[in-house]
């Protein structure tokens, strides 16, 4: 079985670059404007497309990311919805692959198997669920395989060489790699310690490594993007769709552009970085 | 729910963490090694006479038990019932049942070499006994209270303070006992590798539901002897408070596999079940939140609700994993007070015995006040009186005189 997100990392490969990964809260400031924001993300040069999926208690994620859920949760965001708008976005484009990413209840009360047919027929290539280790495969990882989906699992510095093959052993698509101990928009990621760290899970795996949490800036994914196969970045793109919002937390005329402007500059940086050594 | 009657109701969990089809260790991968070091960690202390000695020592000369089993005579005559037992773990140093598991977890991290301890509060309570024990070993103690507690449950936060702890007024989500307790996650995520989290109930990730509820047990046991001596024989019912469900648990457990002893846990029903409450089992159905899969309040899209009560150590919108299996199999009866009748039980309590209850526990005594005067004279009830009421004396006050 091959999905948009292999076919998206072979293409990359072939071209000698890493993918940018850009990460935005499904529904945040509202449905419409989430929609047209998550379409001008490929223009502007993103490879994959992660959708946060709204959650009340977000516990690996910092202040930005729990306030764009709450944002998108006001606005009446729901999974319903959320395959919506991925249905909306893939009359469009049926190339860029979309990865959702998020906690596991809101899936498990929607029903796992009814979940994984409906969001396989809405269009999505893979999940990513933080609070759902290899210990837990059963719930919800082995079947989303089953039905097609892949599993992308995070390694983090914790997860160390006695670990890794567990963490590995159903990850499809590619490998997310925490580069911090911590929740997103914390701390910056060291670029050597990245480098070390894609290096040995490399050694265990054919998967691209994709590098995610405390990546801010141009100059950062390049930094990271020369070291892994894709850099992702969120809370920056989430602090930039906040900053352009009115006072209400309404969307305005400058929403969709101020989050196009950093994608395209970001994508710049990763666009800049040499491929990482195979 | 069709689900089997096990042969034991005390061989729980599985080597997964499962009861049932609840508990399980729904954590992020940055937690996962330690956690599993945790599991690895207790087992052998555990198996460590050692250990069990050293725990021993301070239970007896710091934590002043074996807490007494007291017949509470003037309530007893009052209900014209049942005679009715209070287990007092509210004379334990620092006031309340939460020590009893704070000195087991605080005794696990120093054999994991751990320096730095947080902990979530709602009441206070437990962060109380994890600043104290902390203070007592000289570790650095951090402690996640949300900002409606921490201006709810002044006393304890000054206490905390005191013993030298940090307390963070947690302002995300409803500031409750659930945003501290994700907050305390955030901050574990952050520190692994210096941390450890001592949660403070039945709750959260394997192995936490079951250390927890194994230091805790020791009130069952001490009730279950003490019992023996008083009456010659087993007590015939049990009621404690449930928010996450540790002082129930700690009583419960030692009984489950004595069929003639009735056990009722008490949820609170807020302001009533048609309302805002923090009644799991009454009101919710089974998700995963911090670590576990557990009877949970939430809307329709698996978005968890606010829950509401008076007594800030029951408003959490979950419980204890095991307690979850306990009402599915129907070993356990759960019931709930409300905000209203857990205040006309702490009042009835200071008023007939002398002894001020925490609003915890007064939820307990309300349910007590139901059941007791159903029953025949020679029924024994044993109560747990959780924690005693000075936390709470400035907040009922202001109710009583009408300030709120």
């Amino acid at each position: 079985m091959t999905t948009r997100i292999d076919t998206r990392f072979a293409e990359l490969k072939k071209a000698g670059r890493s993918a940018f990964v850009t990460f935005l809260m499904a529904g945040d400031p509202d449905p419409a404007t989430s929609l047209e924001i998550i379409k001008a993300l490929p223009k502007s040069g993103a490879d994959v497309i992660e959708i946060g999926m709204p959650f009340t208690d977000p516990m690996a994620d910092g202040p930005s990311i729990q306030a764009a859920g709450l944002r998108a949760l006001k606005a009446g965001m729901t999974l319903k919805k959320m395959l919506e708008l991925v249905r909306g976005f893939r009359k469009d484009d049926d190339a860029t692959p979309i990865v959702l990413m998020g906690y596991y209840n809101p899936i498990y009360i929607y029903g796992v198997d009814k979940f994984l047919v409906d969001a396989k027929s809405a269009g999505v290539d893979g999940l990513i669920i933080v609070d759902l280790p290899p210990e837990e495969d059963d719930e919800l990882c082995l079947p989303a395989m089953k039905a097609g989906l892949n599993f992308i699992r995070l390694a983090t510095p914790t997860t160390d060489d006695k670990r890794l093959p567990a963490v590995l052993a159903n990850t499809s698509g590619f490998v997310y790699y925490v580069s911090i101990t911590g929740i997103t928009g914390a701390a910056a990621a060291d670029s050597t310690a990245v480098s070390e760290a894609v290096a040995r899970i490399k050694r265990h795996t054919k998967l691209p490594v994709c590098v995610g949490f405390g990546i801010r800036t141009p100059e950062a994914a390049r930094a990271i993007a020369s070291h892994a196969n894709g850099a992702v970045v969120g809370t920056a793109l989430v602090d930039a769709l906040k900053n352009s919002l009115d006072a209400e937390g309404r969307a305005t005329a400058k929403t969709v552009n101020a989050v196009a402007e950093l994608t395209a500059a970001l994508a710049h940086g990763v666009k800049g970085a040499q491929q990482a050594a195979e | 729910m069709n689900i089997a009657k096990p042969n034991s109701y005390r061989s729980g969990p599985d080597e997964r963490g499962h009861f049932g089809i609840f508990g399980g260790r729904f954590v992020a991968e940055t937690l996962m090694p330690l956690i599993l070091d945790l599991e690895k960690a207790y087992t052998a202390a555990k198996a460590d006479p050692a250990f069990q000695a050293e725990m021993n020592g301070y239970l007896k000369n710091y934590v002043g038990r074996p807490s007494p089993l007291y017949f509470a005579e003037r309530l007893t005559e009052h209900l014209g019932g049942a005679k009715i037992y209070l287990k007092r773990e509210e004379l334990n140093h620092t006031g309340s049942h939460k020590v009893n598991n704070v000195l087991g977890q605080i005794m696990l991290a120093r054999r994991m070499g751990k320096k730095r301890i947080i902990a979530e509060t709602g009441a206070g309570q437990h962060g109380v006994a994890t600043a104290t024990l902390c203070a007592r070993f000289g570790l650095e103690c951090v402690v996640y209270m949300g900002a409606v507690d921490v201006e709810r449950q002044q006393p304890n936060v000054i206490r905390m303070e005191m013993l030298g702890a940090k307390v963070f007024p947690v302002q995300s989500g409803t500031r409750t006992l659930k945003d501290a307790m994700n907050e305390a996650l955030r901050d574990w995520v952050t520190n692994v590798h210096n941390t450890f989290y001592c949660i403070g109930t039945v709750a959260g990730p394997h192995p936490y539901p079951t250390l927890v509820r194994d230091f805790q047990s020791i009130i069952g046991n001490e009730t279950k002897a003490q019992m023996q001596e008083i009456e010659g024989r087993l007590p015939d019912s049990l009621v404690a408070c449930i928010g996450g469900g540790s002082n129930a648990m700690g009583l419960f457990h030692p009984f489950l596999d004595d069929p003639s002893v009735e056990i009722f846990g008490v949820e609170a029903a807020g302001h009533g079940l048609t309302q805002l409450h923090a009644a799991s089992i009454a009101g919710g159905r089974p998700g995963v939140l911090h670590g576990n899969r557990t009877y949970l309040l939430m809307d329709a899209d698996g978005q968890i609700q606010d829950a509401h009560s008076i007594s800030a150590g029951l408003d959490y919108p979950g419980i204890g994993p095991e307690h979850s299996w306990l009402h599915e199999v129907g070993r356990v009866n759960y019931l709930s007070a409300t905000d209203d009748e857990a205040l006309a039980a702490f009042q009835l309590l200071s008023k007939l015995e002398g002894i001020i209850p925490a609003l915890e526990p007064a939820h307990a005594i309300a349910k007590v006040m139901e059941l007791a005067p159903k029953r025949p004279k020679d029924h024994l009830m044993v109560v747990n009186l959780s924690g005693r009421g000075d936390k709470d004396v400035p907040q009922v006050g202001d109710i009583l005189r009408g300030k709120k």
